[in-house]
């Protein structure tokens, strides 16, 4: 019972527009998959779709359509079981579609489009969804009472049947389908209560993970329209350079190359697999106009951002008097923090397959902003929006770098050129070196205690790229955007006198996009590492002086306690280990973390534990929940350990998983996750887990080693035994 | 020149340059897709196939250095004995997120086991550590290995 396609259903998708949907379908052996919808499968008269999310066909099929794209965190199987708890199916009597574009349809109600991200897919789907499902179950209700000619409310939905309890009749919602049809939609449904939950909160097995044990599950990556041809590109290795010259003629020898494409800052290698492409890629000499970039190192960039903190930001919170108070602090603290540019090194390289013909335009992709994607293309190709079919799949990874409608710009470009359908797929070096990077920031901080070291004082300001501004422009207002300022403002501590400033700053010559946890991956490990020098600066507990903050906050209280307990707070640790602690409240969820590090005398840092205690109102999925806190971390653990774009020469320095290395098996810690389930709306948990680890590991390694690490990644020279 | 390989027990004979890796063989000219292309340097393991039960990086495995081996792919290792534990173990455990580098993981840890019924920590480490997970789901892999050595 998972989604997903088997390799027969995609090997030789027909390219005509008449036969584009895809749906899922039983397979054989159990396992579902998203197989072609061919047309008059389902005819109107006798399918059930109440709703765009819900299409129970006259055949029995219940079919869920999914708005939130599945990347790896979860949502092909926590969206339906907010589906089936109301509809009152089992997770193992549906089947899963890719949404197509509409946005009308799909929109994301937080994020305004039809977009997965900012951790927000199951805070949006919360009621919509179960109330689709109500709706979806309530007219089944209706449709069986009328047959039967009884009072609805003597009749209940279960296990996809509706029941005649006075009298035991049942009948399967596929053979109520056509007069569910005919019942008016309902304005309003009853929601069922949280006591009368089957499905939310228990641990259910994902609905996609059995086709990703065999190699049957179908990302982007695996599209293969019949013909189609494979690319692999170079673009401009400095951002906004161009083409001045290619001398092809060695790549066009090259044993399965059919074309090179050269376009204003690209040139693309079209050959019948890609071992040909990228041998033809290497044959190319090519020649670059490198533009005014050419000499752009990241130093530069800091220094800019340096230079705009020395001025006033925009204010993104004012509390009390800060500067009033900071004068009369009995103690000052100040510092700066940087944060580094960051790619996002999906495990799917960007890929993107297009087929234009002469008046439309098909697409293959895994997106998580597939409306995005076919305004893209559409715009290149000056077709009308409904000319571009854009196919969504399983994402190798998101991370935010699937916001992005660059790759599918970039294979649309490339396939104009084309004919037949062609396979854009960028190299891992062209992956890291033309990524969309999390932004660089710089940061100033001080605070002023009192007699007793707490802090009465707290300033904060900071500049770095807007991600908000460029990609909704409308949610900048006042020189503010929620994203970058989340987790540097509204803290979970009482500070009487606090004022944070931004400034936003567009480094020119380096793309910025969103990443996992984006703003908060910046902010709170910023906040939490200064909170963490203020508790070292009154000589107290780093969980003793935060606790003392946290009286008017019994949700943070709660998880920051419990975590703290967990981990063994204040028991011994060896020489050169340490435990570091962080707190946050970011995407709705409160959370806590306690890691423990060692640091070698070579000043090599090894996370070993990491303890996690929660609060993300009511859980969905609890395995996932657990699932989602382990990813985030180690995601966070890379960035803290090794994560880090550089430029040089306008171009970005790390190529391939050697210098942009990743946290490997063998420094993989463990990860022991405590929840607490109150029963609030849910909060997001996607990012969470990543951007509370930066500071919980720095905070640790100044428990080891007694040095305060004020811009990641560690810097292992830095941490070195002196003896 | 035409290369014949076997694949999953099944002959195939492709026309392409000997320097060909064999990742691009399976994916895009016998539309085995299974099998992840990652880095392309042997670098994060997402390609690993078994060439006569070792575990192989297909992406620096040229076409013409394969000779008559037997090429295993995630699409036949179900068909094995450590191949069908290791998945049920990956499905109990729910190890799998995003799932894209998992064909590797899996081909890597089938080749430990069938090699090292019982493997320690260490040999686990030393097995599993060419296989790059970006959605970390390290500790999952490790229980799912000591699951699938237990039965």
């Amino acid at each position: 019972m998972a989604i997903i396609t088997t390799q027969a259903a995609v090997a030789d998708q027909p390219s005509d527009l008449s036969r584009r949907k895809f749906l899922a379908t039983a397979a054989a052996g159990g396992a579902f998959m998203l197989g072609l919808r061919l047309p008059g499968a389902n005819s109107a008269e006798t399918t059930f779709a109440p709703n765009a999310f819900i299409r129970i066909g006259g055949d029995g099929r219940i079919v869920l359509i999914m708005p939130y794209v599945e990347m790896g965190q979860g949502t092909y199987t926590s969206i339906p079981m907010l589906i089936a708890e109301e509809l009152e199916v089992g997770l193992d009597q549906v089947q899963l579609e890719h949404a197509p574009p509409n946005a009308k349809l799909y929109a994301n109600p937080l994020l305004g489009e039809q977009a997965t991200g900012n951790s927000n897919a199951i805070r949006g789907a919360w009621k919509p969804l179960r109330e689709a499902g109500a709706t979806a179950r309530t007219m089944l209700v209706a449709a069986a009472a009328k047959r039967w000619n009884v009072d609805p409310t003597t009749c209940r939905a279960q296990g996809g049947e509706v029941l005649h309890v006075p009298t035991g009749r049942r009948i399967e919602y596929g053979a109520l389908a056509a007069d569910a049809a005919r019942i008016p939609v309902p304005a309003n449904v009853a929601l069922k209560e949280r006591k009368d939950f089957k499905l939310i909160g228990t641990p259910a097995k994902r609905l996609d993970t059995p086709a990703k044990v065999n190699g049957t599950a179908v990302y982007g990556i695996d599209a293969r329209p019949s013909g189609v041809k494979i690319a692999t590109l170079a673009q401009s290795p400095v951002f906004g350079g161009r083409l001045k010259s290619v001398n092809d003629a060695a790549a066009l020898a090259v044993k399965g190359v059919r074309q090179i494409v050269k376009l204003d800052d690209a040139v693309s290698v079209v050959a019948d697999h890609m071992g040909a492409a990228k041998k033809g890629l290497e044959a190319l000499v090519i020649e670059w106009d490198e533009g005014p970039h050419a000499k752009l190192t990241t130093a530069a960039i800091a220094a800019e951002l340096e230079k705009a903190t020395l001025g006033p930001g925009a204010v993104a919170q004012s509390v009390g008097d800060a500067a009033g108070a900071m004068a009369g602090a009995v103690t000052k603290v100040d510092a700066i923090y940087q944060a580094p540019f960051l790619a996002h090194a999906a495990m799917e390289p960007m890929n993107c397959t297009v087929h234009v013909r002469s008046d439309d335009c098909e697409i293959w992709v895994g997106t998580q902003a597939i409306v995005r994607c076919q305004t893209g293309a559409a715009k290149t190709l000056g077709l009308p929006l409904h000319k571009v079919v854009v196919h969504n799949h399983l994402l190798g990874g998101g991370f935010g770098r699937r916001l992005e409608e660059d790759g599918v710009v970039r294979a649309v470009q490339i396939a104009r050129h084309v004919d037949g359908p062609v396979k854009v797929v960028w190299t891992r070096e062209e992956d890291i070196q033309h990524d969309m990077y999390r932004p660089y920031w710089f940061d100033r901080l001080s605070a002023g205690l009192d007699a007793n070291g707490m802090p009465v004082a707290w300033t904060h300001r900071f500049a770095g790229s807007s991600v908000i501004a460029r990609y909704i422009p409308p949610a900048f207002k006042d020189g503010l955007d929620p994203d970058s300022t989340e987790g540097a403002i509204d803290l979970t501590y009482a500070l009487p006198n606090l004022r944070v400033e931004y400034l936003r700053v567009e480094p020119l010559g380096i793309p910025t996009a969103f990443w996992r946890s984006v703003g908060p991956s910046h902010t709170v490990f910023v906040v939490e590492s200064f909170m963490d020098e203020l508790a070292a600066a009154a000589k107290q507990d780093p969980v003793a002086y935060r606790l003392a903050l946290l009286d008017k906050n019994p949700r943070a209280k709660a998880v920051f306690a419990l975590a703290a307990e967990k981990a063994g707070w204040g028991q011994p640790m060896p020489a050169r280990a340490g435990r570091g602690v962080a707190l946050q409240f970011v995407f709705g969820s409160y959370m806590a973390y306690v890691a423990e590090v060692e640091v070698a005398k070579d000043g090599a840092v090894r996370v070993r534990r990491v303890v996690c205690a929660l609060d993300c109102g009511t859980v969905v999925n609890p395995d996932t929940v657990r699932a989602q806190v382990e990813s985030g971390a180690m995601f966070g653990i890379t960035a803290a350990l090794y994560g880090e774009i550089t430029l040089k020469d306008g171009r970005v320095e790390q190529g391939n998983f050697d210098s942009y290395q990743i946290l490997r098996m063998n420094e993989a810690p463990k990860v022991e996750v405590h929840v607490i389930d109150n029963g609030d709306p849910p909060g997001g948990l996607g990012e969470a887990g990543t951007s509370l680890i930066l500071p919980a590991v720095a905070n640790a390694i100044f428990a080891a080693t007694g040095k305060r690490l004020r811009k990641m990644p560690v810097d292992q020279a830095a941490l070195k035994q002196v003896t | 020149m035409p290369f014949t390989i076997t694949v999953n027990g099944t002959s195939h004979t492709v026309d392409v340059d000997g320097d060909t890796p064999l990742l691009w063989v399976l994916r895009d000219v016998l539309g085995m897709t299974g099998t992840k292309f990652g880095c392309g340097m042997a670098l994060c393991g997402a390609c690993t196939v078994h060439v006569d039960g070792a575990p192989t990086r297909s992406c620096v495995t040229p076409v013409d250095s394969l000779g008559a081996s037997k090429i295993t792919t995630i699409e036949a290792i179900g068909k094995t004995e450590a191949g069908a534990r290791v998945q049920k173990a990956w499905l109990d455990r729910e190890v799998i997120q995003c799932g894209y580098c998992q064909s590797g993981q899996i081909m890597s840890a089938t080749a430990l086991l069938a090699s090292n019924p019982r493997p320690t920590d260490t040999d686990i480490d030393d097995a599993m550590s060419g296989n790059i997970c970006r959605c970390g789901t390290y500790v999952r892999i490790r229980d799912a290995i000591k699951q699938a050595a237990k039965v």
